[in-house]
Formats: C-alpha cells, sequence, structure tokens
C-alpha cells in the first residue's frame, strides 16, 4: 500500500492518495498497524514545510493530509505517542502562521465576512482539530466497526510501517488548488430539527467529507447518487437537508471551478426533490432565497452559475416561483447586483420557453426586468429608411437572395457600393468597405431570422462573401458590429452566430475579444451573455490547440514506430515513407506553433484591453474624487478574475509575459493585485 | 462454488452489484432501440452508436423551437447541429428531434444529465443515434407521425391531444 500511495503522488493523484492515508490511519485503529509507525510517517509528511523552493501547495498537502486524517486516528495515536504528536503539532502550527494567502480573495465566494466567514479551508481545518483536541479526541460520526471487535484485534500482530518518505517535488508535479470553505447554514437555519455542529466543529468536517465523497463516487448516476445521499447513516441526529444543499451549492460555488460539470449539480438537486418532496425543496427554498439576499457581496462567477442553476431548476417546476418576495430589486439601480440577477435569471427562462412565457409567470411589476422580445431589427426595412446609404442596393439584395442568387452574383450586385471610407476604391477588388459589409450582413440575416438553422444555412451558402468582405480585421471587426445591430434583442442568436462564424473561419477569436470590449459594446459590458461568448471563444481556441498538438504527437509517433519496424526489417524502401512523414510532422509543427502563438496572442489582448477600461475608471473616479467601487468596477474585475480562474492551467505559461509586458509594478495596485492573488495560486 | 447453489442473499452477489454500480455507467448504455432502416447489421449498429456523438431527443411538445433545444442541451457543451423532426406528410414538428455535438464527451453528459429531465414541460427522453443522414427527420408512420405517438393513451394536447389510436377508437365510440 505504501508503493500506491507513492505512485498516487508521483500521477499527481491526490484524492486517491488522502483516501490511502486514511486508510491506512483506519487500519491503526484494526490494530493491524502499529500507532508509533504512523506517527513516524505523519513526521515524515510534516517535515515537507521544513522544504525550500517548493511551492506552497506542496506542503499545504501534506500538512493537509496528515490533519484531515486525525479525526480517524487522532485518538490512537495520541494515547502512545503524545510527545511526539505534540512535536508535529507545534511545526503544524508554525508553518500554518507563517503561510501566506494571497489566493485568498480570489476564491471566496463572498466578500463579506457575515454571516459566515469564508475561511482558507487549512485554517478551518487546524481550528477544527485543535477543538478535536481539546475535547480530547471524542468524535461520534465515523463508524467504526473494529470497536465492536476490539478484545480479539487487539490480540493480533501489528505491522510496521514501512519508513515514508515524500517523493520529491519534480517540474511535473501538479498539486491540488488551495480552496476557501463554503458555509452558508449554521444552527439558527433549522430551529425545529437536529442541531447542525458548528463550523469548528469535527463533526461538520466528518459529515461534509462523507457527503462529498458520496457525490465523487455516483455523480453520474444521480438516483444512485441521490439514494445515497438521502440515507447516510446518522442522519437522524443531522440537519441531513441542510448538510446536503449546503455541500451541493458548495461544489456548484466552488472556485476556480466545481468538481463536476455544473448541469449535473442541477440534475441531482432536481433527483433530491423528487426524492423527498416533502422536505427538501422548502430547505431548497430557503437557500435560493439566502443567496438572493446575498448578492450584494457574491462574487461575479458564482453569480452566472446561480444565475445558470435556477433557471433551469425552474423550467423543470413550471417557473413556480414567489417573484414578489423579491420586489425589493424593483427600486433599487438597474445596474446592481439583484437586479441584475433577476433580469438575468428571466432571460434565461426565456431561452427555455418563450417570450410569452415570461410575461405570464412574473407579477406585472416586474415587466421592467423582462427580457426583450427576440426580435430581429432590419435596418433597411421600413419606409424612413429610403434615404439610408445602401438602402437600393439592399433591396437589390434581398430580391437576389429570394431567388437563390450565387456568391458570385452577389459579388457583382456589391460592387457597385462606395466606399464611404475613401474617395477613389482601391480597385484591387474588396477593401474594407463598411458599407458593403452593412447591406449585405444586414439584408441577409434578416432574410434568414426565422431560425438558427436559416441563418448557418446562410453563413454556410455565402460563405466566400462573407470570407471576402472580412478579410482584414476591421473587416471582421464590422461583420460583428452589423451582426450585434440586428440581433441585439435576441442574445442567443448572437452566441450562435459568433459561434458558427469562428468555426468556418469568417472571424477569428481576436477579432471577437476586440469586438466584446470595443465600444458598442459597452452598454450591455456587463450582461451575462457577453462573457459566455468570450470564454466559448477562449475554450475553442484552447481546443484548436490541443486538437493541432494531437495530430503532431501521433504522427511522431507513427513515424518512431516505422523506425522501429525499419530497424527490425531493414527495409530500404521505408525511407521513401519517412520522407512523406517528416514532411507532415514539419508541417504539424509550424500548424501547432502558429496555433500557440495566436493563443497566446488572444489572451494578451483580452489582458490589455482590461487593463485599458480599468484604469480609464480608476483614473476617473480618481480626478472626480468619486468612490472606486461602483457595480460596474466590482463586475469589471472579476471578470478579470474570471479569466484567470477559469484558464489558469493555460495562462501559467504566460506569466513571464504577463509579469513583464502587462502586469507590471507601475500598473495601479486594484490591477496587479488580481495577478499577484493568481500567481499565489500556485506558487 | 457454483453460483446456483449461492443463497439469493449472498453479500457477494449484492457486491458484485455495488462493483458494478461503481464501475459502469448504466445511463450511457444502449437502449433496446434499432433502427429498422439502418443498412448494416446489429453489430455494426451498436459499433456506430458507442462512438456517435449525435443524440435522438423524443417526447418534445410540438411546439418546442429549435431555440430552446439549443438553450437545453448546450449545458452540456457547444451544439453542433439540431435537426427538428417532422411529420412525414405535413412536414410540421412532430416531438422529436437529434442533437449533435462536436465531440463524444458532450453527448454523453447530455445522456447522464438531461434525460428524463423536463423542456417546455414535457420530460425529455435521450437515445444514442447514428448520425443525421438525410430523410431521418421524416417520422415512420404511415399515417404521418411518430410510431410511439401512435399508441399513446393519455391526453398531451402538446403532442396532439390523445394517440392517433386511442382518437381513431374514440371516433369509432370504442373506449
Amino acid at each position: 500500500m505504501i508503493r500506491q500511495l507513492k505512485e498516487s503522488l508521483k500521477a499527481n493523484n491526490y484524492n486517491e492518495a488522502v483516501y490511502l492515508v486514511r486508510f491506512l490511519s483506519d487500519l491503526v485503529n484494526c490494530h493491524v498497524i502499529a500507532a508509533p509507525s504512523m506517527v513516524a510517517m505523519f513526521e515524515n509528511f510534516v517535515s515537507v514545510t521544513q522544504e525550500e523552493d517548493v511551492p506552497q501547495v506542496r506542503r499545504d498537502w501534506y500538512v493537509y493530509a496528515f490533519l484531515s486524517s486525525l479525526p480517524w486516528v487522532g485518538k490512537e495515536l495520541y494515547e502512545k505517542k503524545d510527545a511526539e504528536m505534540d512535536r508535529i503539532f507545534a511545526n503544524t502550527e508554525s508553518y500554518l502562521k507563517r503561510r501566506q494567502k494571497t489566493h485568498v480573495p480570489m476564491l471566496q465566494v463572498w466578500t463579506a465576512e457575515k454571516p459566515h466567514p469564508q475561511e482558507e479551508y487549512l485554517d478551518c481545518l487546524w481550528a477544527q482539530i485543535q477543538k478535536l483536541k481539546k475535547d480530547r479526541w471524542q468524535e461520534r460520526h465515523i463508524l467504526r466497526p473494529y470497536l465492536a471487535f476490539d478484545s480479539i484485534l487487539c490480540e493480533a500482530l501489528q505491522h510496521n510501517l514501512p519508513p515514508f518518505t515524500p517523493p520529491p517535488h519534480t517540474e511535473d508535479s501538479v498539486y491540488p488548488m488551495p480552496r476557501v470553505i463554503f458555509r452558508m447554514f449554521d444552527y439558527t437555519d433549522d430551529p425545529e430539527g437536529p442541531v447542525m455542529p458548528g463550523s469548528h466543529s469535527v463533526e461538520r468536517f466528518v459529515i461534509e467529507e462523507n457527503l462529498h465523497c458520496i457525490i465523487k463516487s455516483h455523480w453520474k448516476e444521480r438516483k444512485t447518487c441521490a439514494a445515497q445521499l438521502v440515507s447516510y447513516p446518522g442522519k437522524n441526529k443531522i440537519p441531513l437537508n441542510y448538510h446536503i444543499v449546503e455541500v451541493i451549492f458548495a461544489e456548484l460555488f466552488q472556485l476556480p471551478a466545481p468538481p463536476h460539470i455544473d448541469v449535473m449539480y442541477t440534475t441531482l438537486l432536481i433527483e433530491l426533490c423528487k426524492l423527498q418532496p416533502g422536505s427538501l425543496p422548502q430547505v431548497l427554498a430557503q437557500a435560493t432565497e439566502m443567496l438572493y439576499m446575498r448578492l450584494d457581496t457574491m462574487n461575479t462567477t458564482c453569480v452566472d452559475r446561480f444565475i445558470n442553476w435556477f433557471s433551469h431548476h425552474l423550467s423543470n417546476f413550471q417557473f413556480r416561483w414567489s417573484w414578489e418576495d423579491w420586489s425589493d430589486c424593483l427600486t433599487q439601480d438597474p445596474e446592481s447586483p439583484k437586479p441584475k440577477f433577476v433580469r438575468e435569471v428571466l432571460e434565461k427562462c426565456m431561452r427555455l420557453s418563450y417570450h410569452q412565457r415570461i410575461l405570464d409567470i412574473v407579477p406585472p411589476t416586474f415587466s421592467a426586468l423582462c427580457p426583450a422580445n427576440p426580435t430581429c431589427i432590419y435596418k433597411y426595412g421600413d419606409e424612413s429608411s429610403n434615404s439610408l446609404p445602401g438602402h437600393s442596393v439592399a433591396l437589390c439584395l434581398a430580391v437576389a437572395f429570394k431567388s437563390k442568387a450565387t456568391n458570385d452574383e452577389i459579388f457583382s450586385i456589391l460592387k457597385d457600393v462606395p466606399n464611404p471610407n475613401q474617395d477613389d476604391d482601391d480597385d484591387e477588388g474588396f477593401s474594407f468597405n463598411p458599407l458593403k459589409i452593412e447591406v449585405f450582413v444586414q439584408t441577409l440575416l434578416h432574410l434568414a431570422a426565422k431560425s438558427f438553422s436559416h441563418s448557418f444555412s446562410a453563413l454556410a451558402k455565402f460563405h466566400e462573401v462573407f470570407k471576402t468582405l472580412a478579410e482584414s480585421d476591421e473587416g471582421k471587426l464590422h461583420v460583428l458590429r452589423v451582426m450585434f445591430e440586428v440581433w441585439r434583442n435576441h442574445p442567443q442568436m448572437i452566441a450562435v452566430l459568433v459561434d458558427k462564424m469562428i468555426r468556418t473561419q469568417i472571424v477569428d477569436c481576436a477579432a471577437v475579444a476586440n469586438w466584446i470590449f470595443s465600444s458598442e459594446l459597452s452598454r450591455d459590458f456587463t450582461r451575462l451573455f457577453v462573457w459566455e461568448i468570450l470564454h466559448s471563444t477562449i475554450r475553442k481556441m484552447n481546443k484548436h490547440v490541443l486538437k493541432i498538438q494531437k495530430e503532431l504527437e501521433e504522427a511522431k509517433e507513427k513515424l518512431a514506430r516505422q523506425h522501429k519496424r525499419r530497424s527490425d526489417d531493414d527495409d530500404r524502401s521505408s525511407d521513401r515513407k519517412d520522407g512523406a512523414l517528416e514532411e507532415q510532422i514539419e508541417r504539424l509543427q509550424e500548424k501547432v506553433e502558429s496555433a500557440q502563438s495566436e493563443q497566446k496572442n488572444l489572451f494578451l489582448v483580452i489582458f490589455q484591453r482590461f487593463i485599458m477600461i480599468l484604469t480609464e475608471h480608476l483614473v476617473r473616479c480618481e480626478t472626480d474624487g468619486t468612490s472606486v467601487l461602483t457595480p460596474w468596477y466590482k463586475n469589471c474585475i472579476e471578470r478579470l478574475q474570471q479569466i484567470f480562474l477559469q484558464h489558469h492551467q493555460i495562462i501559467q505559461q504566460y506569466m513571464v509575459t504577463l509579469e513583464n509586458l502587462l502586469f507590471t509594478a507601475e500598473l495601479d495596485p486594484h490591477i496587479l493585485a488580481v495577478f499577484q492573488q493568481f500567481c499565489a495560486l500556485q506558487a | 462454488m457454483d453460483r446456483k447453489l449461492l443463497p439469493s442473499r449472498c453479500p457477494l452477489g449484492t457486491m458484485s452489484n455495488n462493483l458494478r454500480i461503481l464501475c459502469g455507467d448504466s445511463s450511457l448504455e444502449l437502449s433496446k432501440y434499432q433502427d429498422q432502416q439502418f443498412g448494416g447489421d446489429n453489430d455494426e449498429q451498436e459499433k456506430l452508436l458507442k462512438d456517435s456523438s449525435t443524440l435522438y431527443v423524443g417526447n418534445l411538445s410540438f411546439y418546442t423551437t429549435e431555440e430552446q433545444i439549443y438553450k437545453l442541451f448546450s449545458r452540456c457543451g457547444d451544439v453542433k447541429n439540431v435537426f427538428m423532426g417532422l411529420d412525414k406528410i405535413k412536414k410540421t414538428a412532430c416531438g422529436f428531434c437529434f442533437v449533435e455535438y462536436h465531440n463524444r464527451f458532450d453527448a454523453e453528459s447530455a445522456m447522464l444529465f438531461l434525460n428524463g429531465t423536463c423542456l417546455d414541460d414535457h420530460t425529455t427522453c435521450t437515445d444514442w443515434d447514428l448520425g443525421f443522414r438525410e430523410g431521418r427527420q421524416y417520422s415512420h408512420h404511415q399515417s404521418g407521425g411518430q410510431i410511439r405517438n401512435e399508441f399513446r393513451e393519455d391526453s398531451d394536447i402538446c403532442r396532439g391531444g390523445f394517440g392517433k389510436q386511442a382518437q381513431a377508437h374514440d371516433r369509432r365510440g370504442i373506449h
């Protein structure tokens, strides 16, 4: 088992490693392993805190592995070796005091300390173990079947663990991210049921550990998962539904990312509601209410997840909710968190149903927060547009589209469109001409407005025209701008069109990034759909790089196999085969480098634009003497954090460039703090 | 030891059950549906289904739009295509569709987490599909709609009222 433990650690499989350590601890309780040898192992664990030039997260994990086993075996170890244990404790304490916690604000779900402080996970665990020690290691929640067999087990032959040296830190070692413990309930929230164990009690730790473990084992099978959760042993002693809801939200809101895909938690909660219809829905409603009340200090990324969860959940229950309870948001500044939340939820609900349904489900007082009817806006549509430049061409195009014109026919109609930007047309053909783009995109999208499929067909059929008009960077930006003007009432359509345009290479990722930060979008800058588009764009870029890297790897492996076969067979003719493959590898290598460079450029553009608008805001506030902390600012700075958190693995590669080029010491401390918190995450 | 001799409450039996729960993904298994119009044999069909990134989605309201389907199924990943199912004769929506993802993993998430949940107040039913080909968007039954809709006995206003057979019975005064 020790070998297994070493292998898990080397393979960066830390979850498995923790369970192994815990299992070994329980073997001490069964008298299979001698306590002193376990103590010796823990001594070695904690001595990792003395290592220098290693990431803090490495030291953290060994301390965590030690502390988290104590609820199981603390009593036994202390009884046998209290002096040694005291020494280990002292070392742990001094480490916990001196470790840095710059990363904590980035991982907290709420910025407020009330009603429940959002503690760093090691601090919380330390407090819990301290309390356990003070209570003389009395712990009542862990199942201890070996106690019944104590008289037999204590006669058994004990074994010593071989001495355990933690595997050294390597370049490839990736340690678990630090966490902040999510708390939303305490004993006052369920006054009638059994008492909820306090936040620093070890019972709370054990219950939460066990519930997280159930979810980890059964997350793919929601019926089993729900059944296992509600049949938690010892459930009569604790307000189980509250614990379950808290643990599920803890995972859903975890930063940087939930352990499992978001939608799983939605379906799990629905399943739990079905399983316990008399009790769980009420706890869930209570939780929703509490989350709503604390929106003002909730991290923007978590608010996004709350919006997605709540709208999807409502769609499974006929959108029934007591909206009047939330009337307080109607009198607030529309940019503040509560009204924004309700607006975004209603918009998502509409996407899962239809516009009239949303107007029907909310009280009339809420109509200001209802989404717009998702209709298309065609600027050449009515008589007043006669005077608009390009109007006649638009009509011409409309006729052409309806009579199934070809790309060439469209090109010839567009040739006559004057370019408002320059006096004489660059007669190479099609230089950037915003008016051409305007009439073409407006008319085509208007005619294809019926459904997503219609619009996609339009994009596919006239792909050639799109590519030509959008050849330059300005062209790409303008295509996006015009598309947005047409569909600004229908964010979902905007999102799917941007997705298709990237996939068919009409626009590139950097164009989308620049468009999002452009002045045309400033009014909608804090709306959720904008960030969904940006993150989706980054993800596509990331997937593209991975795909080409994989192709390169496969080609290299193929070549290696061919070489091996050649050395086995000594076949001269394979020289030629090699040549073709080597050429392919060279091409793929170039492709990979070009893709990686595009990816890096995308992130740099995004960071640059963030720094620009944030600095603008900060400078303006300084000159005006107003407070920096407006709702817009909170949203923007947390969106910057979100970029770091959601794509941290890729961004780690750019640390040096970011530090030297963008996040330099001259930067405003507000902005620099975000970068420093990010650096602290894996430091 | 001969399995038949073990008592039914033997822990070994339940343990293998538990192990199966831990190791298997029963929600991802193939259902009993076999496409009768598929050209190849059953083994071929099974192989294609195991690699498929396309799902058949059934029991939809006739009023459910492509947009709603995109929204719901985007919870599991970027949707590549949605093909709405059409009544063979009337060419109108008849309560099913195909959802294609860019990769298998996203499709698996949809099978695990969206199957059996609501869309437009209808409990959707998802299943693996061989992949869309022109013509498959049309329902099979002679009267135009889906076979399963023919024999439905309850009333669902959003799926044409009672099942066609039940309606036929009604007309003939048989209950």
